[in-house]
């Protein structure tokens, strides 16, 4: 229980070992801690941003999904409405084409029946000569009487 | 372990002798026989049991602190690294708690502090007779294992934390600052004689108290199991267990106080009033 030299030992050692700690210990050791902090700080923020972005991205992803289901939308109605006119158009063409059809077949009817009437015109008065003919077998001759005959098939 | 051969009184007597080196009183150096030859030694000699341990483990905390330190990786950190981290760091934040200003000195400081100290007190926990009796093997007749058991060790610490905080104070606030805290606290310049001793007893209750605190602390604990040894030894273990349990916490705790303190002086030095 004497005081003695060994407190100055003890004194000039804690000053060698503070001095060691403080160059060789220290430094490091809090260093090394501060930068691993940092580089935890900095992924947790990095993570963060991640999240946002994410929820940034789906919401995007969203309105896009929306937009696009709104323009198919859009375009399922115009082409229905197409598709509508389409058909009216081409019913009025059918109708038209009806309507032209009828009016060419009657016309050729009409042109038909014409010729039919003319060589059957032409046949009543070949008959009617013929008939004539016949009749006035020995008196009349053919020649004499064709103007005569020409003007009843005109007036047929 | 008390033998039959000697008393009880001898054998605390011994356990409580340091292992001094120093010059007889007919003029030859060497070791003392008794703690009355120790004493006549005077203040040049040297307590070779105490110091050799208490250096022992300063040179082992700063091998292995500087060894990690020299491997320290940013990436994750293996089980030897993160042990010393978790000191490191305890000890940062106890720092940075309570000192408010800049400086290189006193993290490093509070960190030797509490690892030296808390190596010290751990060698309370070691069996009491274990190292004197291997000691004995060697021809040493006293073997005080537990350096914060010796007063010289404890109060050269607190004397160098004194120092430090002193010359702080100088440095941080100048001669005549120091001075003026000295001279004109509490009671300002007309009660300048009081105020210059209640101040010194103040100054200078810091470096006792820091330093006996820790000693007596350590000293009683250790006087405890001394006495624990004197029972039989088929009944030691119910009281030296529970009461090495109970001196874990005394020996962190001591170790932590003897930082804290360290820090307090060292803010109260830079801190202006």
């Amino acid at each position: 229980m004497n005081i003695n030299a060994t407190i100055l030992g003890q004194v000039i050692s804690f000053a060698i070992f503070v001095w060691f700690c403080m160059k060789y210990v220290w430094p490091a050791l809090i260093g090394a801690m501060e930068e691993r902090k940092n580089t935890i700080a900095d992924g947790l923020e990095a993570a963060d941003r991640a999240v946002r972005d994410l929820e940034l991205a789906q919401n995007k992803a969203l309105d896009q999904l929306k937009e696009a289901k709104q323009e198919a939308a859009a375009i399922i109605d115009e082409a229905k409405k197409r598709a509508n006119s389409i058909i009216d158009e081409s019913k009025d063409k059918a109708r038209e084409e009806g309507d032209r059809l009828i009016v060419s077949a009657k016309a050729e009817i009409e042109q038909e029946s014409n010729k039919a009437r003319e060589e059957l015109r032409t046949k009543v008065a070949a008959l009617a000569v013929a008939g004539a003919e016949k009749i006035l077998e020995r008196s009349i001759s053919e020649e004499d009487n064709r103007d005569i005959v020409d003007d009843l098939a005109a007036q047929l | 372990m008390a033998s039959e051969t000697i008393t009880s009184r001898e054998y605390i007597t011994h356990h409580l002798t340091n292992l001094t080196y120093g010059r007889h009183a007919d003029g030859t150096w060497g070791f003392a026989h008794s703690g009355e030859e120790a004493t006549q030694m005077g203040f040049w000699a040297l307590n070779v049991d105490t110091f050799g341990v208490s250096l022992a483990l300063g040179v082992l905390f700063m091998f292995v602190f500087h060894r990690v330190a020299k491997r320290v990786t940013t990436g994750v950190p293996g089980g030897m690294q993160n042990f010393v981290e978790m000191i490191v760091d305890f000890v940062d934040d106890n720092v940075k708690g309570m000192f408010h200003h800049k400086s290189k000195v006193i993290a490093p400081m509070a960190l030797t502090i509490f690892v030296w100290v808390l190596l010290m007190n751990i060698m309370d926990l070691v069996p009491i007779d274990f190292l004197p009796k291997l000691g004995e093997l060697f021809g040493l007749h006293f073997l005080k294992v537990v350096p914060s058991t010796d007063v010289n060790i404890t109060m050269g610490l607190a004397l160098s934390v004194f120092c430090v905080v002193v010359f702080f104070s100088i440095k941080q606030k100048g001669l005549g600052g120091f001075a003026a805290e000295l001279a004109f606290h509490p009671f300002g310049k007309f009660g300048l004689p009081i105020n210059l001793f209640l101040e010194i007893v103040n100054l200078l209750a810091k470096p006792i108290s820091l330093g006996l605190r820790l000693f007596g602390n350590l000293y009683a604990g250790e006087m405890i199991f001394i006495l624990i040894a004197l029972l039989p030894f088929w009944i030691q273990w119910a009281l030296s267990v529970p009461w090495a349990i109970f001196h874990i916490l005394i020996i962190v705790l001591q170790a932590f106080i003897f930082m804290v303190l360290t820090i307090v002086y060292m803010a109260m030095a830079f801190d202006d009033h």
